[in-house]
């Protein structure tokens, strides 16, 4: 039996969980919508404006960052794996990569993308 | 202008009703922090102590019962496997129960830890602020609290705004939970002792790990209010910057260990220098320990607990993404919180403390059984979350980044290189 039976039926039962408390508990608990309570929660006022409010654009610089350097650690994940078998020149091949990746980020740094406030 | 009104006679005030539970007033009990030079001198606070010490145990004792139990697991399948045969079933049919068996043992885990962790969070959160907690409702120091919260919270109105996508909004607490548990099956309890053994066990436990920030963004998206929005974008900003140092801290374990199966890890740890030192990889110089802060302050981001709990900041942000959830789905995000923490705390154990190894290499010590000492560190971990949660202040949210990108992340880099002189010139 392949271990992975088991991650799909931890997938499964993780999915079939969230599926059953969400719906059973429908059936207890009680209901009784009316516009004041179905309201936006703004602290007892009514909500001012929609929800389409500029953002700040360093989210997306930090989404676009990230994408870069979780790719990097799949790089480096299955070098690490064998990096004993691998040797020295692997090593130092993996030195220069991540040695690039750090310019990468430095070069970030220097732009000022990893400050929050500019 | 009306003439202000003489204030109406005022009713006498009923007589306090004092409690007189187990014969003393509470207006005339003492507490602890009356007496901070000698705390042991009341027997009230003594005993808690040591029932606190003794509930622990207990607790140990139990998850030791059930790795016991699963020592007899292989004797249990090939009876059933034998049953079938017999009967004429066909194995599939035994293997599919056997799955089943696995999986809910470890959703047990997970929900019980939720009870568990919570009630914990309670007394500790409650002994840092010098004050005793959980005591009177629920019974025994207030055991019964989070089970009548939980009871509470499944028969809570689920309230729906109306400005929220509902579909969105419902589906939200699903995609949470979901991948965190999956996230479990690779898991170790012990030496050998895991659901799936996976060969690419820590790679698969990230993958899921991090699915649950989509949910996160979700819940923040479809509610249709202010705070959510910028409380699910912090949050998907901060899980998923942090989650770059804790993948690169591991990196040096993977190196010494050669591969990604959380039992080969824990087994590569296995063995004493000198005869007394444990070879766990959190006691390898300078790499082993900066690695294990990195993924402990990352795991703790990752779980967007205090120190870093930007994303639902009650002071600014209300609730943060689940500002509009109630009820059932939110009880949701808080039970995936809560097994986040079990997972770090489990992953912590496993990949710097040695997993089910034992600390000396003594009899008394080597006779515990593995899973009590994983439990052990595991629980120690699970301490450590909820002792930073309520000793530090919250970061600012440019502070918050600044730390994961200019300090976190280079010198898990820097952590990597020395990890590889190690392996160049020391471990070979």
């Amino acid at each position: 039996m392949s271990a992975y039976a088991v991650v799909y039926a931890f997938a499964l039962v993780g999915v079939g969980f969230a599926a059953v408390v969400l719906i059973a508990a429908r059936v207890f608990r009680p209901s009784v919508p009316y516009a004041r309570k179905d309201s936006t929660y703004e602290c007892g006022i009514p909500a001012v404006g929609s929800t389409e409010v500029k953002l700040n654009i360093r989210f997306h610089t930090f989404a676009l960052l990230f994408v870069l350097f979780d790719v990097e650690i799949l790089y480096v994940y299955p070098w690490a794996v064998t990096a004993r078998e691998l040797g020295r020149l692997a090593l130092y091949e993996m030195g220069a990569f991540l040695a690039i990746v750090f310019l990468g980020l430095a070069f970030a740094w220097r732009k000022g993308a990893l400050s929050w406030e500019q | 202008m009306t003439a202000p009104k003489p204030a109406p006679a005022k009713a006498p005030l009923p007589e306090p009703v004092l409690n007189r539970k187990n014969g003393i007033l509470m207006a005339d009990r003492r507490w602890p922090t009356d007496q901070w030079a000698h705390p042991w001198s009341l027997p009230g606070y003594r005993n808690g102590a040591l029932m606190l010490a003794g509930i622990i145990l207990g607790i140990l004792g139990g998850g030791a019962l059930i790795g016991e139990l699963s020592k007899w697991g292989d004797k249990l399948y090939a009876l059933m496997a034998a049953f079938a045969t017999a009967k004429g079933i066909s194995t599939v049919a035994v293997d599919a129960v056997w799955v089943a068996i696995k999986v809910l043992i470890v959703l047990h885990v997970i929900l019980v830890n939720g009870l568990w962790s919570i009630w914990w969070e309670r007394k500790i959160s409650a002994h840092i602020q010098s004050r005793v907690g959980p005591t009177y409702a629920g019974g025994f120091h207030g055991w019964a609290q989070t089970i009548c919260d939980g009871i509470k919270l499944f028969l809570k109105e689920d309230i729906t705004p109306a400005a929220a996508d509902h579909w969105v909004h419902a589906l939200a607490p699903a995609i949470v939970i979901a991948p965190c548990i999956a996230a479990f099956a690779p898991v170790l309890f012990g030496t050998d002792l895991a659901a799936a053994r996976l060969d690419v066990g820590t790679l698969y436990v990230f993958a899921f790990a991090g699915i649950s920030v989509i949910g996160v963004v979700m819940a923040g998206w479809a509610s249709g209010n202010k705070y959510s929005l910028l409380g699910g974008l912090r949050a998907a900003a901060q899980i998923v910057s942090y989650e770059l140092p804790r993948g690169f801290s591991v990196v040096p374990v993977i190196m010494f260990a050669g591969s990604l199966d959380l039992s080969v890890i824990a087994d590569a740890q296995s063995g004493y220098w000198w005869g007394v030192a444990p070879r766990w990889f959190v006691f390898y110089p300078v790499v082993g320990q900066v690695a294990f802060l990195i993924f402990l302050i990352a795991s703790i981001a990752e779980t967007n607990r205090t120190p870093f709990d930007i994303p639902e900041a009650e002071s600014e942000l209300v609730g943060g993404f689940h500002t509009e959830y109630s009820g059932m789905k939110w009880s949701v995000f808080f039970l995936a919180e809560y097994a986040y923490v079990l997972l770090a705390s489990f992953l912590l154990a496993t990949f710097f403390l040695g997993g089910g190894g034992s600390p000396l290499p003594w009899a008394p010590f080597t006779l515990v059984p593995s899973w009590i000492w994983m439990l052990s560190k595991a629980m120690f971990m699970m301490f450590v979350f909820l002792w930073v949660r309520w000793t530090l202040p919250r970061l600012r949210v440019d502070q918050l980044m600044d730390f994961n990108w200019k300090f976190l992340l280079p010198w898990s880099f820097a952590n990597i290189a020395v990890a590889g002189l190690y392996l160049a010139f020391w471990l070979k």
